[in-house]
C-alpha cells in the first residue's frame, strides 16, 4: 500500500469571472522514503495541490477526488477533527515564506513544543528536549538558547530551520514542502535543501517537494510530476523524465536550463513562447497546445494518458521525440 | 527592553511638560486675569491689589515655575469661583469619572473584542452582518438620548436600577453603559479588521498545518497579534471617556470631572480649567504609555523599535 494514493484530484475556485478549474485530475502516489518534485510554474497548481493533501486550501476552493489516500486511510472522508489530527502529527508541511509563517508574538520554543503537545501527552520538559535535539539535528547552533528567541531575532535560513524542525517534531511519515528554498539566499538554498534530503533518508519518511527549480528536482527527488495549467502532463522517476523528457513542455522546461558540457557558452537558452492559458471556464484538449510547435488538430481533443515505461506516464497525443542535442 | 522603557518614560514627560506650558498659557490667552478677577466695578487700586494678592505682577517666567511646582505636588491654587483649593475639589470629582470610565471601557472592550473576533472567523455569515449592522447603529445613537432611553426602561418603567447619583455600584451600570456604547463599534471593527488581516496570515496556516484545534489558532495565534492595534485605541478612547463624559455626568447627574470642567469653564473659573486640563493630559499620556508597555508585551518585535 502506497503511503499517499492521490487519484484524479481536481481543485475548482469560484471568482467573479467564473469557475477557476486550478488543477484538473491530478493523480499520483508515493511510497516511504521518495522524494516526489512536484515542478511546474506560478500557477499550475503545484502548491494547491500540496495544499489540498493537507486539506489546507482557501475556504471558497472546492476540492474534489475518485480517491485520496493516506496511509489508508480516506482523506477525502476524513471530518475537520480528523485531518487535524493527522496535520502535524502523521503529515507535516514547511512552507514557502520563512519570515512570515512563524507567528511573531511567541518563542520558537513554544511554537516548537506545542506542535508535540498537541499530538502526544508529552511534559513540557520533555517536548523541550525534543526541541533541542531537533534544533541541533536541522544544524542550529545553541539550540538550547535559541528557545528563547522570537522570529525576528532569527535570519531567514534559521527560520526554515526551525520550521523544518517543527514539521519532524511528531516524526511524520510524510512531509510536504512548498518551495522551501524559495525565499532564501542562493547559498543557503542549498543547505537548506540537503538538510530535508539527509532527513527524508534518516526518517525515512516519504517527501513532496514543490518547486519550480529544476536543478533542485535533479538533485534530490526519486520522482518528478509536472504539472502544467493544473494538469499532470508528465510523470516519472527522475532519471526517466529528464534523460526521455517525452511532453513538448517538458522539453522546453529543460531547454531554458543551463546544462555543463551540454550548453555552450553564449549560446542562448532555449525559451518557451505565449502564455499560460486562463483556467476559468472550460477548457478542452491539451492546455500547452497554443505554445506547442508540434500541435495538431487532435490535440484540441480529449488527451489519453499513455505509459512510456515503467512509472513513466505523460498526457500527449504526439509521439515522442527526441529531444534535439 | 530598558532602554525601549526610558525612551518612551522620556517621550512621556517631555509631552507632559508641553502641555503645562499650554495649560499655563490658557489662563494668560483672556486678557488681563485681575481685572476680571476684581470685578467690573473694581477701582484701580482694588485691581492692583487683586495683582499682587495672585502674583500676577510678577514675570511670566516665574509665574510659569510657581506654578508648576505647585502643580507636581498636586496644589493648583484656590478656585476663583468655588472659594475652595482646586485639588479638594479635584479629589471630590476623580473617582467618580474614574470609576464611570474604567466600568465603562471595560464594558466596551468585554463586548468589542469578542464579537468582532468572531464576526472576522465567521466572515461573511449572518452574525458578520449582524455585528457591522449593530456597529453603523451604535455610532448613529446620540449618547444623551440613549442614556435617557436607558433611565425610561430600566429605571422608570421597570425598576431594577437607580436614575441617577452615585451613592452604589449600581448607579455606575447605566451610565457605563450609556458611555461605553460609544467606543464599541470602533473597537469592534478594528478587531474585525485585525483579526482578518492575521487570519489571513502565513503564520496562521502554519498554526492549522500543525493541527492545533480552532480555539488555539484564533484566540492564541490569532488574537493575540490582532488585539495590538486595538490597546492603542482602547487608551485614546478611555481618554476621550474622561474628558468627554459631560454629557453622561449631566444625564446621570454624576458630579464627575466632566460636569466640573463644565461649571468651571462657564465661570471663568481658570483655575481648575487648568488643573482639569493638566490632569486629563497627564492620564491621557499615562495611559499612552501603558499602551506602549502593553503592546510591547504582547509583540515583542515592538520592543526593540
Amino acid at each position: 500500500m502506497p503511503l499517499l494514493d492521490v487519484d484524479h484530484l481536481t481543485i475548482e475556485i469560484p471568482t467573479e469571472a467564473g469557475l477557476l478549474h486550478a488543477v484538473n485530475g491530478v493523480s499520483f502516489t508515493l511510497e516511504r522514503g521518495e522524494t516526489l518534485a512536484i515542478v511546474g510554474e506560478s500557477g499550475s497548481g503545484k502548491s494547491l495541490t500540496s495544499l489540498a493533501l493537507m486539506d489546507l486550501l482557501p475556504s471558497r476552493a472546492v476540492r474534489k477526488a475518485r480517491s485520496m489516500r493516506f496511509d489508508g486511510i480516506d482523506l477525502m472522508a476524513a471530518g475537520r477533527r480528523e485531518m487535524e489530527d493527522l496535520r502535524g502529527d502523521r503529515m507535516a508541511m514547511i512552507f514557502q515564506e520563512p519570515m512570515t509563517s512563524l507567528n511573531p508574538a511567541y518563542t520558537v520554543g513554544d511554537q516548537l513544543t506545542e506542535a508535540l503537545r498537541r499530538h502526544r501527552p508529552v511534559s513540557r520538559a520533555e517536548a523541550r528536549d525534543r526541541a533541542v535535539h531537533l534544533l541541533e539535528r536541522v544544524g542550529i547552533t545553541a539550540a538550547a538558547s535559541r528557545l528563547g528567541q522570537y522570529p525576528h531575532q532569527l535570519s531567514g535560513g534559521l527560520r526554515q530551520r526551525v520550521m523544518i524542525a517543527m514539521g519532524l517534531m511528531c516524526e511524520p511519515d510524510l512531509i510536504i514542502a512548498d518551495e522551501p528554498t524559495t525565499a532564501l539566499d542562493v547559498t543557503i538554498q542549498a543547505q537548506i535543501l540537503m538538510l530535508l534530503r539527509d532527513i527524508q533518508r534518516e526518517f525515512g519518511m516519504g517527501l513532496i517537494l514543490v518547486t519550480h527549480d529544476l536543478g533542485v528536482v535533479a538533485r534530490v527527488a526519486t520522482k518528478v510530476a509536472v504539472m502544467y495549467a493544473g494538469r499532470l502532463i508528465e510523470t516519472g522517476p527522475v532519471e526517466a523524465v529528464f534523460g526521455a523528457p517525452s511532453h513538448p513542455y517538458t522539453q522546453g522546461l529543460l531547454r531554458a536550463i543551463p546544462v555543463p558540457g551540454r550548453t555552450r557558452p553564449g549560446e542562448p537558452l532555449g525559451t518557451i513562447p505565449g502564455q499560460v492559458p486562463n483556467l476559468i471556464g472550460p477548457l478542452a484538449g491539451c492546455a500547452f497546445r497554443n505554445r506547442c510547435d508540434r500541435a495538431t488538430e487532435a490535440c484540441a481533443a480529449a488527451i489519453p494518458e499513455r505509459d512510456l515505461g515503467p512509472g513513466h506516464r505523460m498526457a500527449c497525443v504526439l509521439d515522442p521525440v527526441a529531444v534535439p542535442a | 527592553m530598558l532602554a525601549f522603557l526610558l525612551r518612551r518614560l522620556a517621550v512621556a514627560l517631555s509631552v507632559v511638560l508641553t502641555v503645562s506650558v499650554i495649560a499655563f498659557l490658557l489662563l494668560h490667552l483672556s486678557g488681563d486675569l485681575a481685572t476680571d478677577l476684581a470685578g467690573p466695578e473694581a477701582s484701580p487700586e482694588q485691581v492692583a491689589r487683586v495683582r499682587v494678592e495672585y502674583g500676577l505682577d510678577q514675570p511670566l517666567m516665574v509665574q510659569y515655575g510657581q506654578w508648576l511646582a505647585g502643580a507636581a505636588r498636586f496644589d493648583f491654587g484656590r478656585s476663583f469661583y468655588f472659594r475652595e483649593s482646586v485639588a479638594s475639589l479635584l479629589g471630590d470629582r476623580i473617582p467618580i469619572t474614574l470609576k464611570l470610565g474604567a466600568i465603562a471601557l471595560g464594558l466596551a472592550l468585554a463586548v468589542a473584542i469578542p464579537l468582532g473576533a468572531l464576526a472576522a472567523v465567521k466572515r461573511g455569515s449572518w452574525f458578520d452582518r449582524a455585528a457591522l449592522a449593530f456597529c453603523a447603529l451604535g455610532q448613529a445613537v446620540p449618547t444623551f438620548w440613549l442614556g435617557l432611553t436607558l433611565i425610561i426602561i430600566f429605571a422608570v418603567n421597570l425598576r431594577w436600577l437607580p436614575v441617577s447619583g452615585n451613592a452604589t455600584w449600581s448607579h455606575y451600570v447605566l451610565p457605563s453603559v450609556a458611555l461605553g456604547w460609544y467606543a464599541i463599534p470602533a473597537v469592534m471593527r478594528l478587531t474585525r479588521n485585525g483579526m482578518l488581516d492575521v487570519m489571513a496570515s502565513d503564520y496562521i496556516r502554519t498554526a492549522r498545518a500543525k493541527g492545533l484545534r480552532p480555539h488555539t489558532v484564533i484566540f492564541k495565534h490569532a488574537l493575540r497579534n490582532a488585539v495590538v492595534p486595538v490597546v492603542a485605541l482602547a487608551a485614546v478612547q478611555f481618554g476621550f471617556m474622561l474628558g468627554g463624559s459631560i454629557v453622561v455626568e449631566a444625564v446621570f447627574s454624576l458630579q464627575g470631572l466632566g460636569q466640573l470642567a463644565w461649571e468651571a469653564i462657564a465661570r471663568k473659573d481658570f483655575p481648575v480649567v487648568q488643573a482639569i486640563v493638566m490632569l486629563l493630559a497627564t492620564i491621557y499620556i499615562l495611559l499612552t504609555f501603558l499602551a506602549d508597555l502593553l503592546n510591547a508585551w504582547l509583540d515583542p518585535r515592538i520592543r526593540v523599535a
